[in-house]
């Protein structure tokens, strides 16, 4: 009998910054292109959890994790992994908009030039496309080369989508993208993450309940470095199997 | 009621005393400086009522000592560009990575330990650096390089490089850490290497404040005076050779306020002219790296 490859997956994951126990024992499985929502109260170890997928945790002086992370059934943590691989792989976007002070264009091929791709007309039809999966082409594309702090924040973090996407990853994890931004800006990126789960697999950290509703396809409810619950988004929101789900969203506390 | 306001008078005449030191040292500091601009300046003026300007900037000797007088500050220009240049190309590299590796590679403990060594190197007297450079490095060089002088601009420009080096790590550390975190993660987590997260984002965005910290080392190099003075001879003249004695503008001046030149007399006042050309460099240093470090910061806020 073969065992179901998911996309990502936790096993028994525990990890600390130096005696604090941050998370504990953590299962999760996830599906290929589907988007999943890590919702809890500040502190309750899910934007720690988002950072062991592309290992960016690894700075942090005294961070150990033990137990397992995979990607395709593959060991991120072993030692034959090369982190700046796997982040290729494994794209990210932060919750503060964080453009390079380089050009629109420039941001959006940072990527490619890491690879050591020149060609222009590469760079450029990847420019193109990777701003146009952003929904951001047709306000930028007669501006590529300005400053991309001169954008709007909101434009900013698609910009920053766009530089993640252009490397063509499998993964996008999303760090709380949209709470610096207006809620028009915050509607045209939930919508964008509607359109790039048919091809990307998505985990999004988020603090805002509605969006977690709106945005994904499964819900994971972290609580105290705890995983309390992790289920199809409706099933959780609307049938919660603990208490404790049950009294964040209907927020009794957080 | 009455007590309360006895006690209200006494507090105030305090701060009236207080507030009166403070404005004079404040005052003091000042009025030195404007002190010593215009001795510099009246004194020049004088010296240039008997040598032309024009003389000064064009010719190539400088010889205010001999019975052949020439006032050229441009082989003591040359000398002090030579050294200062030296000191840079060996400071820049070195301080620099430094910079780097502590910001990018280093840990916590390592980074606490090599912090105060290099501060140890900031603090000691020039006047050792200056022996060092005569009696250490310039021996150490001869072995490789034959025709090189007892005194000489390469082992006072490299000793005074090594001076500098905490003055650019530390300034270029302080500006590379300085750039929010948030870009240093852009960059990681779009999988470059610490590396090409160094040199592609860090270092460019930190362009101006390691600018500024190569300005101020350049003040301090075209300043410094007593390591040229014992290690790189007292030999005007106009050549960029490293290899042979040469004198820097410092070293002039110090050399004519010790010798027995007369006071008041032609000779003594070609070192208020040669102060003046180095008032002028340091200044406008320190000017522009001023004004670059306002544009630094407004750009981040």
């Amino acid at each position: 009998m073969s065992k179901k490859v998911y996309k990502l997956e936790a096993k028994n994951l525990n990890a600390y910054y130096g005696n604090f126990h941050a998370l504990k024992g953590i299962d999760i499985a996830m599906e290929e292109k589907a988007v999943t929502a890590f919702i809890g109260p500040s502190g309750c170890g899910k934007s720690t959890f988002l950072r062991t997928f592309n290992r960016m945790n690894d700075f942090i002086e005294g961070f150990r994790t033990e137990g397992d992370i995979l990607l395709d059934g593959r060991d991120i943590y072993d030692k034959k992994i090369r982190v700046d691989e796997l982040r290729k792989e494994v794209g990210m976007v932060f919750q503060k908009p964080n453009p390079f002070p380089k050009s629109i264009f420039e941001n959006v091929v940072y990527g490619l030039r890491l690879q050591g791709i020149k060609n222009k007309a590469v760079l450029q039809e990847t420019a193109e496309k990777s701003l146009q999966r952003a929904a951001l082409w047709s306000e930028v594309k007669d501006n590529l080369n300005k400053s991309a702090l001169a954008l709007s924040g909101g434009q900013q973090q698609r910009l920053c989508i766009a530089r993640a996407l252009a490397i063509s990853p499998s993964v996008l994890l999303m760090d709380e993208p949209a709470s610096a931004l207006d809620p028009i800006s915050t509607a045209k990126i939930e919508e964008l993450i509607h359109e790039l789960k048919n091809d990307y697999t998505i985990v999004i950290v988020t603090h805002n309940m509605q969006q977690a509703g709106r945005v994904s396809d499964y819900t994971a409810f972290f609580y105290m470095g705890e995983l309390v619950e992790h289920s199809k988004t409706k099933a959780l929101f609307t049938s919660p199997s603990d208490t404790r789900t049950q009294n964040y969203i209907t927020g009794r506390f957080g | 009621m009455f007590h309360l306001n006895s006690t209200f008078s006494t507090l105030r005449k305090s701060e009236k005393i207080i507030e009166g030191l403070l404005w004079l040292s404040a005052t003091i500091t000042i009025l030195v400086t404007v002190g010593i601009i215009w001795v510099l300046l009246s004194e020049s003026v004088s010296f240039f009522s008997e040598v032309s300007i024009v003389e000064f900037l064009t010719e190539k000797e400088w010889t205010p000592l001999f019975a052949d007088k020439k006032f050229g500050i441009l082989p003591l220009v040359a000398g002090t560009f030579l050294t200062t240049f030296i000191a840079i190309a060996v400071a820049l590299p070195i301080g620099l990575t430094i910079a780097i590796y502590l910001n990018e590679y280093a840990h916590g403990t390592f980074r606490a330990i090599i912090k105060p060594l290099l501060e140890v190197l900031a603090t000691i007297p020039t006047v050792v650096y200056g022996f060092f450079a005569l009696t250490v490095v310039t021996p150490f060089l001869q072995q490789f390089i034959p025709g090189l002088a007892g005194f000489n601009a390469l082992s006072a420009g490299i000793v005074m490089g090594i001076m500098i080096i905490p003055m650019i790590s530390s300034l270029s550390e302080d500006a590379i850490s300085a750039v929010p975190r948030s870009l240093r993660e852009a960059a990681y987590g779009m999988g470059s290497t610490r590396l090409q997260t160094a040199f592609g984002v860090m270092v460019p965005a930190a362009s101006s404040g390691i600018l500024v910290s190569i300005i101020l080392a350049i003040s301090r190099a075209v300043g410094e005076t007593m390591i040229v003075a014992i290690a790189a001879g007292q030999q005007p003249r106009l050549t960029l050779n490293p290899l042979v004695p040469i004198e820097t503008i410092t070293t002039y001046i110090v050399q004519v306020s010790l010798g027995d030149v007369p006071h008041g007399s032609l000779e003594y006042r070609t070192i208020f002219a040669a102060g003046l050309t180095l008032f002028i460099f340091t200044f406008a240093l320190n000017n522009i790296s001023f004004w670059i470090k306002k544009k630094y910061q407004e750009k981040y806020d």
